[in-house]
């Protein structure tokens, strides 16, 4: 039965090399889609390659569908699982200024490891900037703790949000993502007949 | 084109379906094993409140933001996320090495700007997504995918609103990509 940590079925010296194991599959599994480049990362925003959006959208079906299996299965109890708590409005302004940064920098920070790793320059600036507005925040913390913990819903869960179980919302989700596959493949196709084809570095 | 002039600009990476199985399915077991899914902002919140803690302790100590995260018992560097930050740049130089893609170091941007101006939106844009990340409580990784994958409405949340202010922007800022 997991979640195999928070139920001490692992010693908890293992955490850190399980988190170095997680850490190495998902940076491989990042640079070999093709995220150690921002011009094909930002494809997806110009319609020439949607590559992010086929990883990502396949990544979060692929697992709504493994966890709920998981519970009906009863291999996992998903009281257990961290589920991110909501704060409305200080989400949706930082969703909204990271949304900036992603098409002002092309990476976002998972993404500018494994660009790092192969070498380059664009990536490491990134990072550094990374590590300067996290540094800006947390000293304007003070300023903005209100906004920070306002509009606070605890750690709701869509289903909840919706009205609807969370079963029924990764179905959705499976529709909306098999839909979205075919509409980008169709817009892909014909972008890429009038885009001059780009050269990664 | 013929074909091998299209092959020489397109490297070879792996079908995006394929890979996008395999991240569910480390998603999937990440949540089974520890509970909690991916994250990649938070290693660098780590060494943000370890730096300023060694240069300024008293300044933290006091501090709404980074005394959450500063205990007497360990360093704020001894964190999951740090560790697993780690292996996503290991993971990217294996992948790197096996594909062929590990060059010296190098800028990539669109012939339409510089350099210079490519380095330069690079880090205005990583300054606001390390400042967004700290409202939307986790970035790419640690909201938008983890926080959807298990049913968390904040993690839809941080999706929807990062992916589509990104669509709005990118008219405006083509001239970076394309």
């Amino acid at each position: 039965m997991g979640p195999l940590i928070p139920l001490g079925q692992i010693a908890s010296g293992w955490d850190f090399i399980i988190a170095l194991l997680i850490g190495i599959a998902f940076g491989f599994i990042l640079e070999a889609s093709g995220f150690s480049s921002s011009r094909n990362i930002t494809g997806s925003f110009y319609g020439y390659n949607f590559v992010v959006l086929r990883v990502f959208f396949t990544a979060v079906i692929v697992s709504m569908i493994g966890l709920e299996y998981f519970d009906y299965m009863g291999w996992i109890d998903l009281n257990l699982i961290y589920i991110l708590p909501t704060y409305l409005s200080p989400m949706i302004v930082g969703a909204v200024i990271m949304g900036v940064g992603f098409i002002l920098g092309g990476f976002c920070p998972g993404t500018s490891y494994t660009a790092i790793a192969i070498g380059k320059l664009d990536a490491i600036v990134f990072t550094i900037g990374l590590f300067i507005g996290i540094f800006i925040f947390s000293e304007v913390f003070p300023l903005i703790e209100g906004f920070y913990y306002s509009d606070n819903l605890g750690n709701i869960t869509i289903g909840e949000m919706l009205g609807i179980s969370n079963r029924l919302f990764t179905f959705i989700m499976v529709v909306i993502a098999i839909v979205a596959f075919y509409l980008t493949w169709l817009i892909e196709k014909k972008v890429r007949k009038t885009i001059t084809p780009y050269k990664f570095e | 084109m013929d074909s091998t002039t299209k092959e020489k600009q397109i490297p070879k990476y792996i079908n995006p379906y394929f890979g996008g199985v395999l991240l569910g399915i480390l998603i999937l077991l990440t949540f089974y094993i520890t509970g909690r899914g991916l994250g990649a902002s938070g290693a660098i919140k780590s060494a943000v409140v370890t730096t300023v803690d060694k240069v300024a302790p008293k300044h933290t100590e006091s501090h709404t933001f980074y005394s959450k995260f500063i205990s007497s018992e360990h360093s704020p560097m001894s964190n999951w996320l740090v560790f697993e930050s780690i292996g996503v740049l290991v993971g990217g130089l294996l992948s790197g090495a096996l594909f062929g893609r590990i060059k010296k170091l190098r800028v990539e941007h669109s012939p339409k700007i510089t350099k210079k101006t490519r380095l330069i939106a690079a880090a205005i844009g990583g300054i606001l997504f390390g400042f967004g990340s700290q409202l939307g409580r986790g970035c790419s990784s640690g909201a938008a995918l983890s926080g959807t994958a298990s049913s968390s409405f904040g993690g839809l949340l941080v999706m929807l609103f990062l992916f589509g202010t990104g669509y709005i922007m990118a008219y405006f800022l083509r001239k970076l990509w394309i």
